[in-house]
């Protein structure tokens, strides 16, 4: 279900220009909170880190999990916990989420991919689902109250993460390498093996290839980088809750990327951007957020499927095309 | 007092009681998943909103027009079937022969605006909606106190279910369904129309949800989240069961209902995720579901 995402590799010419424009919203990330509201920007960062996993998982093995939030939630209750009650270094925290979503992907990934299409999608929700119930009982997540007033602390024991800008960069950081991770593992014989399990899963077992290894891997990969997102979420925010991990997180994520554009590099974050600032200014009205996302669903799927960056693309595909 | 395994023995057919009626939903509602998957191809994540939906209109039918429950039981699910029909016509048959994950993601778009919607008009907290007259009080069955609505909704929903298996392999309809299932291309070469046939499929699979929510308005309260709430856990029912049988998809939900009322007596901190973990062990062992076919 994905766009022609080699496109751009294919063209020298516009290799360049996405490089520049690559190098142009790398500078405007950076002078951003200058302008904009540091808060605002870093969860705006955090999810378009969620969605580019999510992403991975979509786009390039054509894998819908309608559980995300479980990695996203669940990393950021780990990192909130190491935090705050065993007054862990922040990037240590992270390291854990990281981890805990890891090795929550390995098994619900494991279980997962013993089915494919919509079953896929209803398994990782329902596993999801399982976890949230999880999430609710046991001790350390304190239930309905989430875990609350988790510290910043000293980067490395030195940088203050109470100062605005300093959470910023350090988020921005670790959204870059999120993105790098991945923009590295799309273009590596790795990811061009995940594309072709995408394209004809049969042909790929006939290959040869053990698709099921490589489908557990991309799991695995795109669930820990969806923990990265959650539990840098959770010392920005200073704080994990029960949202997170709930079914309507894995429905936000997807819309995102369904905006955006599936299987595009920068879909995702155009779609993370534009769904948290419109979250952002609806939260003053009382304008129901969750039918605004429904119809955003039901126009994306009926209207443009390849999202905005997808119909772009496209679109400059077909110029091309028609000047040569 | 007697007991079982230290369980007192009217908690035990209580919890068995609740479990029968919590699988009575599973049933209906995995079952029309089912009929609406074989035929369309489609998960329909509206199923829950759907069933909402009748859940509200039996509640509105009362307090705005003074229409009771039993008419509330015809009129809710062909309002709901009705606006199936329209969904399906306008929105949903734009995506056959498309990957089918579009058809989840539209129809989990609906469910949003669907529960959006009611939850801004009434709120999250639900609502009453009392069982009418005939069906209220309850017996002494000796063993245990039975609220006779509660044994109204387990006949009631074994009817629907073996009603709606009876259509589907016993009439001509049926046969046209389940041919167009195996083979839409060749069944309409025969003249039948078969996008008439997925429309109706469609609305029928919707005002079967609506049903089961009219039934369930009285036990639980009406609430624009019961939908999703069970919808997720339904999903799990449906790949416990495997959704190549009708007759599959029923008594999966009966059993896992079942089985989460004994969980809840046996050891209550796990009922509410023991159906996942049946998923779990049934997706480890047979992959394919209890009664699902490989494809």
């Amino acid at each position: 279900m994905a766009v022609g995402t080699e496109y751009l590799a294919e063209q020298p010419r516009l290799r360049t220009s996405a490089i520049v424009l690559g190098a142009v919203a790398i500078a405007a990330l950076l002078a951003a909170p200058f302008f904009f509201y540091p808060v605002l920007l870093m969860s705006i960062l955090c999810f378009a880190l969620f969605a580019c996993a999510f992403n991975l998982l979509i786009g390039y093995v054509g894998l819908l999990s309608f559980g995300h939030a479980a990695f996203f939630g669940g990393a950021a209750y780990f990192t909130a916990h190491a935090a705050k009650v065993w007054e862990w270094e922040p990037l240590a925290a992270i390291l854990l989420g990281v981890a805990g979503a890891a090795v929550m992907g390995l098994v619900m990934g494991f279980l997962a991919i013993r089915r494919q299409g919509i079953y896929f999608a209803m398994i990782t929700l329902a596993l999801s689902q399982m976890f949230a119930f999880i999430c609710l009982q046991v001790p350390f997540t304190h239930g309905e109250d989430g875990i609350q007033g988790v510290p910043r602390g000293y980067l490395l024991g030195i940088v203050d993460l109470n100062q605005p800008l300093a959470m910023y960069y350090l988020t921005l950081a670790i959204f870059l390498f999120g993105f790098f991770a991945i923009w590295r593992i799309v273009h590596s014989p790795f990811g061009n093996i995940l594309k072709a399990i995408r394209e004809n899963e049969r042909r790929a077992i006939s290959l040869g290839y053990r698709v099921d290894r490589y489908k557990l891997g991309a799991f695995v990969m795109s669930a820990a980088l969806a923990g990265l997102a959650g539990s840098t979420k959770a010392i920005v925010f200073q704080f994990a809750t029960l949202t997170d991990v709930q079914w309507q997180m894995s429905g936000e994520v997807i819309l995102m990327t369904l905006l955006g554009g599936i299987g595009t590099l920068v879909g995702p974050i155009v779609g993370a951007s534009l769904v948290i600032a419109l979250q952002n200014y609806l939260a003053a009205s009382d304008f129901p957020v969750l039918v605004l996302i429904g119809i955003i669903f039901v126009i994306c799927v009926l209207l443009f499927r390849r999202g905005i960056v997808g119909e772009i693309l496209e679109l400059m595909k077909r110029r091309s095309k028609g000047a040569a | 007092m007697s007991t079982i395994f230290g369980i007192p023995t009217p908690a035990l057919y209580g919890q068995i009681l609740i479990g029968l009626i919590n699988g009575s939903f599973y049933a209906m509602l995995s079952l029309g998943l089912a009929v609406i998957f074989g035929l369309l191809r489609v998960i329909n994540f509206a199923h829950g909103a759907q069933y909402m939906l009748g859940a509200f209109a039996a509640y509105l039918l009362l307090n705005w027009l003074g229409i009771n429950y039993w008419l509330a039981l015809v009129l809710a699910p062909l309002v709901v079937g009705v606006i199936a029909v329209v969904i399906e016509r306008t929105m949903l048959s734009r995506l056959y022969g498309i990957d089918p994950l579009y058809g989840l993601l539209l129809t989990f778009g609906l469910a949003l605006i669907l529960e959006g919607a009611f939850r801004y008009w009434f709120g999250a907290a639900g609502q009453p909606y009392a069982a009418p007259s005939q069906l209220s009080g309850g017996v002494n069955l000796g063993f245990m106190y039975l609220p006779i609505y509660r044994g109204w909704v387990v006949i009631a929903s074994l009817v629907i279910c073996i009603g709606t298996w009876l259509l589907i392999e016993k009439t001509r309809l049926g046969a046209y369904l389940r041919a167009a299932t195996e083979n839409a291309t060749l069944v309409q070469a025969f003249g039948v129309n078969v996008p008439l046939l997925l429309t109706l499929t469609y609305g029928l699979g919707a005002a079967l949800a609506a049903l089961a929510g009219v039934l369930a308005a009285p036990i639980y309260q009406v609430s624009p989240l019961m939908g999703s709430n069970l919808i997720i856990i339904v999903f799990a029912v449906v790949v416990v069961g495997g959704m190549g049988s009708i007759l599959g998809a029923i008594v999966t939900g009966y059993v896992l209902g079942v089985l989460e009322g004994l969980t809840k007596v046996f050891y209550p901190e796990a009922s509410s995720i023991v159906i996942f973990v049946v998923m779990a062990i049934v997706l480890l062992v047979r992959p394919a579901g209890l009664f699902g076919r490989e494809e």
